[in-house]
């Protein structure tokens, strides 16, 4: 962005709230690219480029970031929340259903609302929560026991409160939701207890259930084997993206379930580890692509969907403007799809894989024979944990790059034990690096696993630089106008890259695992960098 | 894993109260392998700080602790409440605590006369610590009976390469004005590196700053074989099986 560019972005931090506190109306959330100085959905944008236009701070000045303020939270589940901030006023989530509203400029709060779960859920990994959704004066907040709550943005009251599914069968939410039109749609968590996931949308003012898109079709068809299909998994735990051009609303849906055997569920176990293009008026499918087929990795494909228009060779070889959706995926490849019609037009590895020889012409991966869980243990690359996971990615139409945290070397053994007819499957995996990371040391090397950011050229999936991290990364990642890009890891460090070559230009110890996606915003005219790292939400701006 | 098997049945199992027959111990495996091991890994060290395989718990203390923790979970952790009849529960820790007292195959030795093994021919103190005297540089002994198996100390003592945890590595490092440092890594990270040296400092350093950071591939720890007669090795390994860490006052 050029001068003036900054300063209509400062001009309308400076006035906005003058000429539009309150109520933030869909066409706010479509634009939302538009007022930077807000972070209205998850992602920034539907469109999930966690891509800002604030361009205050820039590579000269970035070395002058200091804390501005932090909030700690009364809470020792993971943080990772993306914060949403509206007019000055930034919602966030204390895990696991604690809505706090603050003061973005100076961390004080003005209000809380406590949602207590239910003591019965049972969540995989954490009773987490990743964050808001707002239309006009209300909040929607997912909960850990499945319930959807709506809150009034302006004193925390509820107003609200629907069952979205039973948490006693295994079901959770731990996604924020998304608004599209009048409906909030949410997806359902639980995929390792043998769920029938789902995605359904609300209405924003009564909380009555519009539609619901189950994920595992009934009764199954020829992609299940038997009954299979009834506790098939296909959780949706990370927060979809929408284009409005084309009223298309893409998610991504995780593993089956059993995970490890799948001798239980012949067939590819449609549509897990998939992405599906749902009309978010109806619920109807428009079109699925499966990224891994019957898997046996836990290679949820609950990543951020990211819609991005690049120039794309056609069959006569001429370039054309396509909408597509980048993928970076839990089981080690980028992809590139048409989002029109799902069409897969590119996948690449983007770590070190050894399950499949690439992908064929209609989009399938070529497996890798043996590559399968086995009772003695079968070595896959990437491991459990993916060569990425839920972790934000960012998409800059500045450089073009597409920016994804990545786990390189890493692997798991995987097993599968015999059982007898009327038994449960059972099957596991072991790795070096733990699910979470519980001690603030670090003793791998390299080869056995480290974390990095890499820009990804989406156009060919080559990667264009890398930037290399000691331990593994589960942070989110955001691109600014001014060619930055802000991350973090286990290791602790909040950093600042240049988004075009991947040069260091500024990081702080914060101590705690970063398990969160920065978001930026602006109050009267000061942009903030923000990221929750352990227990606490961190605050930059320039002294 | 016939051995443990057969020899746990006449065991009053370490720490616990629980009484294992051979058929327990099967179907706790079975019940672990299908319900902990997903999270724990088949030898439950898959989570980081916890190794029930080797009786590390960061939070259990009773076999009924265990019990409960297996059927509530713990709270704010990745831990969840296992669905499972308390019967079995108990086979799962029956199971657990059997794997931690698995036996050396050099067999049962003498405790004292391993001490003396351990603070004079073996001269264990040069490198490992057990409560107040010896060197810091090795891993402190004070409680490894408690966290390893007698198989695996043996393993240790005479094959020193064949299992090297993380956190005993030993790193090289070469500072800016060319000083060479070998020391037991505490830790690193994308930019610093920490570690205890040969004279016990404490030593931080920016990897930017080292002209060379290097993982030593082989132990530190030289192999006993044909250092000890059989008899000594059996007393040596029956003396770390009895330091169980510090006694509570």
């Amino acid at each position: 962005m050029n001068t003036r560019g900054l300063g209509l972005v400062l001009l309308a931090s400076f006035l906005w709230p003058l000429i539009s506190w309150g109520q933030v109306s869909f066409d706010r959330i479509l634009r939302a690219d538009q007022e930077p100085q807000n972070w209205l959905t998850y992602s920034g944008t539907t469109l999930s480029h966690r891509h800002s236009l604030l361009n205050q701070i820039n590579a000269a000045n970035v070395k002058n970031l200091e804390l501005q303020w932090i909030y700690q939270a009364r809470s020792l589940e993971k943080f990772e929340a993306t914060a949403l901030v509206v007019d000055g006023v930034m919602y966030t989530v204390q895990a696991p259903n604690d809505v706090i509203a603050l003061d973005a400029a100076t961390g004080r709060v003005f209000w809380i609302f406590s949602h207590a779960p239910e003591p019965w859920t049972k969540p995989c990994c954490g009773h987490v929560n990743r964050g808001l959704a707002i239309l006009g004066d209300t909040l929607f907040m997912a909960t850990i026991d499945a319930h959807l709550i709506a809150i009034d943005a302006k004193n925390g009251r509820p107003l609200w409160d629907t069952t979205v599914a039973d948490a006693k069968s295994g079901y959770a939410l731990t996604l924020a939701p998304l608004v599209v039109k009048d409906k909030v749609i949410v997806g359902t968590a639980g995929g390792d207890y043998g769920i029938r996931g789902f995605i359904a949308a609300y209405d924003v003012h009564t909380g009555k259930e519009v539609w619901r898109f189950y994920t595992i079709p009934e009764p199954g068809g020829s992609s299940w084997g038997g009954d299979s299909w009834q506790e098939g998994g296909g959780p949706v735990w990370i927060t979809g993206s929408y284009d409005p051009a084309l009223n298309l609303s893409y998610w991504g849906t995780g593993n089956p379930s059993p995970d490890y055997d799948g001798d239980s569920r012949p067939g590819d176990n449609l549509y897990t580890d998939s992405v599906v293009a749902l009309d978010p008026d109806t619920g109807k499918l428009k079109w699925y692509y499966q990224f891994t087929p019957h898997d046996e990795f836990d290679w949820d494909s609950t990543q951020v969907p990211v819609l991005a228009d690049l120039e794309w060779p056609e069959n006569d070889g001429h370039q054309k403007l396509r909408k597509v959706i980048l993928w970076a995926n839990r089981n080690g490849l980028f992809y590139v799809l048409d989002r029109t019609t799902g069409q897969f037009l590119l996948g690449k590895p983007f770590v070190k894989v050894n399950w499949t020889n690439g992908i064929d012409e209609q989009g399938r991966p070529m497996r890798v024979p043996g590559k399968i869980p086995s009772s003695e243990g079968t070595l896959i690359y990437p491991g459990n944990r993916g060569g990425t996971s839920w972790y934000s990615p960012s998409y800059s139409p500045r450089t073009g790059l597409f920016y994804v945290s990545t786990w390189d070397s890493y692997s798991s053994v995987f097993f599968k034990f015999p059982v007898k007819p009327g038994e449960d499957p059972r099957g596991g995996h072991r790795s070096l690096i733990p699910d979470d990371r519980l001690l603030p040391q670090h003793f791998r090397k390299d080869e056995e696993g480290y974390g990095a950011v890499r820009a990804i050229d989406p156009k060919t999936g080559e990667t264009k630089w890398e930037f290399k991290m000691a331990d593994v990364t589960d942070a989110g990642i955001l691109t600014t106008a001014s060619d930055l890009l802000f991350s973090g890891g286990r290791d602790g460090y909040f950093f600042a890259l240049d988004a075009r070559n991947g040069a260091l230009l500024w990081k702080v110890a914060v101590g705690g695992v970063l398990a969160s996606g920065p978001m930026t915003y602006a109050v009267r005219g000061k942009q903030y960098v923000a990221v929750a790292a352990g227990n606490c939400l961190f605050t930059f701006a320039l002294r | 894993m016939r051995m443990w098997a057969v020899t746990v049945c006449t065991l009053v199992l370490a720490a616990g109260t629980l009484h294992a027959q051979e058929t327990d111990l099967e179907l706790g495996k079975g019940f672990f392998l299908a319900r902990c091991a997903v999270c724990h890994g088949p030898d439950g060290n898959s989570v980081q700080g916890v190794d029930l395989g080797r009786g590390k718990f960061r939070r259990a203390l009773s076999d009924d602790d265990m019990v409960q923790i297996i059927k509530t979970g713990i709270p704010n952790t990745a831990m969840p409440p296992i669905d499972i009849s308390t019967r079995k529960a108990k086979y799962i820790v029956a199971y657990l605590r059997s794997m931690a007292s698995s036996p050396a195959t050099s067999g049962q030795g003498n405790t004292v006369r391993g001490k003396a093994v351990f603070e004079g021919k073996g001269g264990c103190l040069s490198c490992h610590r057990v409560k107040d005297k010896g060197s810091r540089v090795g891993p402190d002994l004070t409680d490894v009976g408690a966290i390893r198996r007698s198989f695996e100390l043996e393993r240790s003592l005479l094959e020193p390469n064949a299992e090297v945890l993380l956190e005993n590595r030993f790193v090289r490092v070469v500072t800016g004005d060319g000083v060479a440092i070998t020391g037991r890594l505490l830790n690193h990270d994308a930019f610093t590196v920490q570690l205890i040296d040969s004279k016990e400092r404490l030593l931080s350093f920016q990897k930017s700053s080292l002209k060379e950071f290097a993982f030593l591939d082989e132990s530190q720890m030289p192999s006993y074989r044909g250092k000890l007669s059989p008899e000594e090795l059996a007393d040596l390994i029956s003396y770390l099986v009895s330091l169980k860490g510090i006694e509570t006052q």
